[in-house]
């Protein structure tokens, strides 16, 4: 790689839809960027708003969160939890001046191998477009929401 | 209570009964010709007369309408007979075109008539038996048709001679006619509609009251309330009159059962690709060009032709039937990407059982590959072969009809010829697609399903009949196309995990099941909500002092809603704790 920036990104995926979808792009043998590390959940609604904000601290430059269809969810209604709890997790990032692009929540089943591949390049080039997160910037006093 | 004689049979007399009922029950032919058993008993067409010795007098009466009085019957005795052929002799006049009442005048030893022929008659089958009147009226409720003039120049009309509304062309009248004397144009405007037949995929009709298929189970009539005249105006119900048992029951509904199971396999078959983006193919289109399902109808012996082959256009024997495989199947781009499996081998099958129906045929196949793998297969195939059928290496373009002929494009990739054929029919072997309502069910089921709708199984090679999710199983094309030998073996291996399961003594749930601990839970309930299995409950706490959460780990699924939502993260998931997660993904984005 000469010196493009390959953005780290953080995937929490659900295991029946999403992880199971990433499984069907690997067996069909589809290419993506290895740039998504995936952590394979229960439920996209495991997913507690808490480890988005430590990915990021930890050095992630963006995450993605796959969950099941609407409707199809394998707990019934998980996935709808986890749309309403990342509208607020954005809202959280914007008072702490983190792009809100950086963010990504996608309906991925298991039989859409071709969408995650898809998916996984789009997230990946926008991330590499917004460039590193400087959270050390982002958060520090005088900057972000406080004003 | 006394004896009635009939043709020197002893029983017991029965003045409920008229005469006609007994001797039918002793199995003892009388003629009749009115006689419907959804109708009282009317005495119009007299053929059924019979000498009766009643009180030291004979007298000849109508076995329909005479009570079996005790007493002495002759059913075939020379007066009987003798008026028997007068009454032929007239009918004879009366409808000197009705082939049956020719045939029954000849049982009688009547050629010729010896009454003038009316010739202004216009209809000249009819006996003005009246049957179809009664049943239009007192059966089917329409009176539609009727008597008109009277005496000599009785005839039965609509009113006015005009084809009206009141006849919906059911067909009644004309099922019923002892002679087919009726047509039904002068009396309806409306053309018959049949109900096809959905087991003979609609190449033959059906009635209102039904079995489904020859080999349904049960083997049992249903009645289709939609059409049934019944179900329309409350009239009709022959089937209930003629059913001995009495066993037709027009309450009955359609009842939804709730059944508390263990296990579920999910079975759901396939349906036909429905070809709509192959309008070359002219299928739906051209009555000669059908499906591989409609051609297997149309060789079986319980099919609309009786096992002949016959084309639906025009009903001859098709000289050249063309195959055409992969209509629908191996092409991504107006088709289904996959290969359906199957219709090698049936293709095959249909085109050896066609040259034994009509050895003088000729059967030509289409083909891209033809794949025989399967036991057996190489050599049915080759079988198929050696018999005289053609097979053509290439794919057809286009199928349409010139004249009585359709004629197919297609080419052959062996010789780099473009071919085009003429044939009497074409079959196109159409793809298999999963059954349409799978996917609401694998929905309802939460279970996986591919980009097709097939559904998916947990391991494509160390679990191939579950699925994902627990007590699910898969059997046959619904998880994919293939053969009733696979099929059943499928079926059979899952059987045998569902009795796996159920044979344990103790059963397995995942451990990652959601636990509290009760130091950090401040008991606000917020999981208590989220929780989608009801297993979480606020209880107080021991010492009194405040609330906590109580999980019935039992019922938790372990999708850890809980434990995101939990503001305190007292509530953790076994095995999955937040701490645990954080560090996978962070080991994960270390360099």
């Amino acid at each position: 790689m000469s010196g493009q920036f390959e953005p780290k990104i953080a995937g929490f995926f659900c295991k029946w839809c999403t992880s199971a979808g990433a499984d069907l792009a690997g067996t069909t043998r589809l290419k993506y960027p290895p740039n998504v590390i995936p952590v394979t959940m229960f439920c996209s609604s495991r997913v507690d708003p808490q480890y988005i904000l430590q990915a990021f601290r930890d050095g992630a430059d963006g995450v993605i969160i796959g969950g099941c269809h609407p409707g199809d969810c394998h707990y019934q209604a998980g996935n709808y939890k986890t749309m309403k709890r990342i509208i607020l997790v954005k809202r959280l990032m914007q008072q702490m001046s983190i792009d809100e692009g950086r963010l990504r929540l996608e309906w991925i089943s298991a039989a859409e191998g071709g969408k995650f591949a898809r998916i996984i390049h789009e997230f990946t080039e926008e991330i590499r477009n917004l460039g590193p997160l400087q959270l050390a910037q982002a958060v520090a006093p005088g900057h972000g929401a406080k004003g | 209570m006394g004896k009635l004689i009939i043709d020197g049979i002893e029983t017991e007399a029965a003045p409920s009964k008229t005469v006609l009922e007994v001797a039918r029950e002793l199995g003892i032919k009388i003629p009749t010709l009115c006689s419907h058993p959804s109708l009282p008993p009317y005495g119009s067409c007299r053929i059924c007369v019979v000498e009766a010795i009643w009180k030291g007098r004979s007298k000849l009466h109508t076995a329909c309408t005479f009570p079996a009085w005790e007493g002495e019957i002759r059913t075939d005795s020379e007066p009987v007979r003798r008026l028997r052929r007068n009454i032929l002799e007239l009918m004879l006049a009366e409808a000197p075109e009705a082939e049956d009442i020719r045939a029954l005048a000849r049982e009688f030893g009547v050629e010729q008539t010896r009454f003038p022929v009316r010739e202004e008659k216009e209809n000249k089958k009819c006996i003005m038996c009246g049957l179809c009147v009664r049943v239009c009226q007192d059966v089917v409720g329409f009176a539609a048709i009727g008597f008109e003039n009277r005496g000599y120049r009785r005839e039965i009309a609509a009113p006015f001679r005009e084809p009206s509304d009141a006849c919906t062309a059911c067909g009644a009248c004309s099922f019923v006619c002892p002679t087919g004397a009726i047509d039904r144009r002068l009396f309806a405007k409306v053309e018959p509609k049949p109900i096809p037949s959905e087991f003979d995929q609609g190449t033959t009709s059906r009635p209102c009251i039904y079995t489904p298929f020859p080999q349904a189970v049960p083997n049992k009539p249903v009645i289709d309330t939609r059409n049934c005249v019944y179900f329309k105006n409350g009239n009709c119900q022959v089937c209930a009159k003629v059913c001995v048992p009495r066993a037709v029951d027009y309450e009955q509904q359609d009842e939804v059962l709730e059944e508390e199971v263990g296990a579920i396999v999910v079975a759901t078959g396939f349906d036909l690709f429905d070809m709509k983006t192959y309008g070359s193919y002219g299928l739906h289109r051209h009555p000669d060009v059908m499906s591989g399902l409609d051609f297997e109808r149309l060789l079986s012996a319980s099919g609309p032709t009786k096992g002949e082959v016959r084309r639906p256009s025009d009903g001859k024997v098709p000289k050249r039937v063309i195959f055409v495989k992969c209509a629908g199947s191996r092409d991504a781009e107006q088709g289904m990407p996959y290969c359906s499996k199957v219709c090698c081998m049936y293709s095959a099958k249909h085109a050896i059982l066609y040259k034994h129906r009509v050895p003088d045929g000729e059967a030509l196949v289409f083909y891209i590959d033809v794949r025989t793998a399967g036991k057996d297969f190489e050599e049915f195939y080759k079988r198929a072969t050696d018999e005289g059928v053609n097979y053509v290496r290439g794919k057809v373009s286009k199928v349409f009809r010139r004249g009585d002929k359709m004629v197919v494009w297609g080419s052959d990739t062996i010789s780099g010829r473009k071919l085009e054929v003429e044939a009497d029919l074409v079959v196109l072997a159409t793809a298999m697609v999963p059954d349409r309502s799978a996917l609401e069910l694998a929905r309802m089921l939460k279970i996986q399903h591919n980009a097709h709708g097939f559904f998916t199984e947990a391991h494509p090679k160390l679990r191939p009949v579950e699925t994902a999710t627990a007590g699910f199983y898969l059997a046959g094309a619904a998880q994919g196309p293939k053969d009733i030998p696979e099929t059943v073996a499928q079926a059979s291996a899952a059987a045998s995990k569902v009795l796996e399961l159920f044979s344990r003594k103790e059963l397995t749930h995942d451990p990652n099941v959601a636990a509290v601990d009760e130091d950090l839970c401040s008991g606000c309930g917020i999981c208590v909500d989220v929780c989608p299995y009801k297993a979480r409950e606020l209880i107080e706490r021991k010492d009194g002092k405040g609330w906590v959460i109580k999980v019935t780990e039992v019922l938790c699924e372990g999708c850890g809603a809980c434990s995101a939502a939990c503001p305190v993260g007292a509530c953790q998931q076994a095995n999955l704790k937040d701490k645990q997660i954080e560090q996978m993904a962070r080991a994960g984005l270390q360099d």
